[in-house]
């Protein structure tokens, strides 16, 4: 079995156009959630999400492009490029040909469904672009990244809703630990923050309309976000032999199926990922330094989550420090895992562990350390990511400091 | 009109709970009646569409909310309500 090392990290979320950006506004507490701008957002009853600041679509893409690129394809391009730059590999000959692309994504082209719907249906309109169906296909984002930088090995798009970037960089680790890719660049996107997303998720009556307050007694629902985040995974050696800043190390990866509701979370499916990405990497509980939360801010995810912390690390659960970034950058849906990945390299590699911030009132059923409102400075040398579907499918990532 | 809305809101429910009508009582509430957390946010679906209202319910915090889901009585006078302060 090979080792896997991170080489390279791009994104772009409410909290920032990249990651040196969303790092900062982690390590300040920043909140990135504030009211929705798009069309009709006066008919949705919910008006807030973690929308992208400062984005501006002409600036980054030509016309061309737009044509063919969905937003959440815009910011998978953005976050890779980063990440790739920031690899320096550049995917010629064999490294090409052993490279892929797995991206996690839940309502992929969205925006391109919602306009597309609203001309035929509420302005009938009887003639759609051509491009609708390559823009909104959910693998979209995975060919223009697989096209933009050669890409040729094993690649698709994993869709899990909640988990599907978790389940993606599951894919990836696995395939570079087998030795079936050198590098795969992995991660997620999600652009639900139109009107056809937020009024779909409005009906299940589970969305917050002030602010996402995880794990606090006050919590009252989930906030949207949306953006993407990428990382290229590579071969340990491979990254050794070229000199590359390995920015942590994936040693663990996990998941089951509740096989119980399909939106009611399940302590034992979550405990048993937690455990089973545990037993992959090779680690006992009191390894763990810090663990990035689910942490949707429903009463239902948050009670689950601790309760399945505290039954996979035992005693070591009142030690563990466990944050919720949502409370900054929103829910990403398909992307929020890879996001999310990022407070866990801050912890290893800069040794700051991202706050929950708006956290208000003490849970008795989330009696963890839960790194309330202040980041902290620690020393952490593995770290854990949990990822816990609609559906009942959990993900969990283990990563260790580079060494 | 007021016997109207209760027996539709109870056509409602009963749906939701797989019975007759005329075996849902006043006193249950929606565990006696086994409907779950989905079909809670169902029935409230059905009651807005059938009476053209808005019913104010977070399923984060069922018991924090103005609409009382204590039994099938208080459903309907919280039903009530809601049409009397939306209609005017």
């Amino acid at each position: 079995m090979k080792r896997v090392v991170i080489t390279g990290a791009g994104t772009v979320n409410a909290l920032g156009l990249d990651v040196p950006s969303t790092l900062e506004a982690m390590r300040e507490g920043r909140c990135g959630i504030s009211e929705l701008k798009f069309r009709d957002v006066d008919r949705l009853s919910i008006k807030i999400g973690g929308q992208i600041h400062g984005w501006t679509t002409e600036n980054r893409f030509n016309r061309q492009q737009i044509a063919l690129y969905d937003r959440f394809t815009q910011f998978a391009l953005t976050a890779a490029k980063e990440a790739i730059e920031q690899s320096g590999l550049e995917f010629i000959g064999d490294l090409a040909a052993k490279s892929g692309v797995i991206f996690g994504t839940s309502g992929g082209g969205l925006n391109t469904q919602d306009d597309n719907y609203r001309m035929v249906y509420e302005e009938g309109k009887n003639r759609v672009h051509p491009f609708v169906v390559p823009k909104l296909m959910n693998n979209a984002s995975c060919s223009h990244v697989s096209m933009e930088y050669n890409l040729k090995g094993p690649s698709f798009t994993v869709a899990t809703a909640c988990a599907s970037s978790n389940h993606a960089m599951g894919q990836a680790f696995n395939m570079v630990r087998c030795g079936m890719a050198t590098a795969m660049v992995t991660g997620g996107s999600e652009s639900m923050l139109c009107f056809g997303g937020v009024k779909a998720w409005e009906g299940l009556r589970v969305m917050s309309k002030d602010a996402c307050r995880p794990f606090s007694l006050n919590r009252n629902g989930m906030v949207q976000g949306e953006g993407a985040a990428v990382f290229v995974f590579e071969e340990y050696e491979h990254a050794k032999a070229r000199g590359a800043e390995i920015l942590c190390e994936v040693i663990g990866f996990s998941m089951t199926s509740d096989a119980s509701d399909i939106v009611m979370p399940s302590k034992q499916g979550a405990a048993r990922a937690i455990a089973g990405a545990m037993a992959d990497a090779q680690i006992t509980p009191e390894d763990i330094g810090y663990i990035n939360a689910h942490g949707t801010g429903t009463a239902a995810n948050d009670k689950t989550e601790c309760a399945a912390v505290a039954d996979a690390l035992g005693h070591h659960a009142d030690t563990v420090m466990m944050s919720s970034t949502k409370s900054m950058h929103g829910h990403l849906i398909g992307g929020t895992g890879a996001v999310e990945l990022l407070a866990c390299i801050m912890a290893l590699k800069d040794g700051v562990i991202a706050p929950t911030i708006n956290y208000e009132e003490p849970d008795p059923e989330c009696a963890l350390d839960v790194v309330p409102n202040e980041a902290r400075d620690a020393d952490v040398d593995v770290a854990l990511s949990n990822a816990f579907a609609f559906g009942g499918l959990n993900a969990v990532i283990a990563l260790r400091k580079a060494s | 009109m007021s016997d109207e809305i209760k027996t539709k809101i109870i056509a409602i429910i009963a749906e939701q709970a797989v019975l007759e009508p005329s075996d849902v009582r006043d006193d249950q509430d929606l565990d006696d009646l086994g409907i779950d957390s989905l079909g809670l946010v169902e029935c409230i679906f059905a009651i807005e569409e059938t009476f053209d209202i808005s019913v104010p319910f977070n399923a984060n915090e069922p018991d924090q909310s103005d609409f009382d889901i204590s039994s099938v009585s208080a459903i309907v006078k919280a039903v009530q309500g809601l049409i009397a302060e939306q209609s005017s």
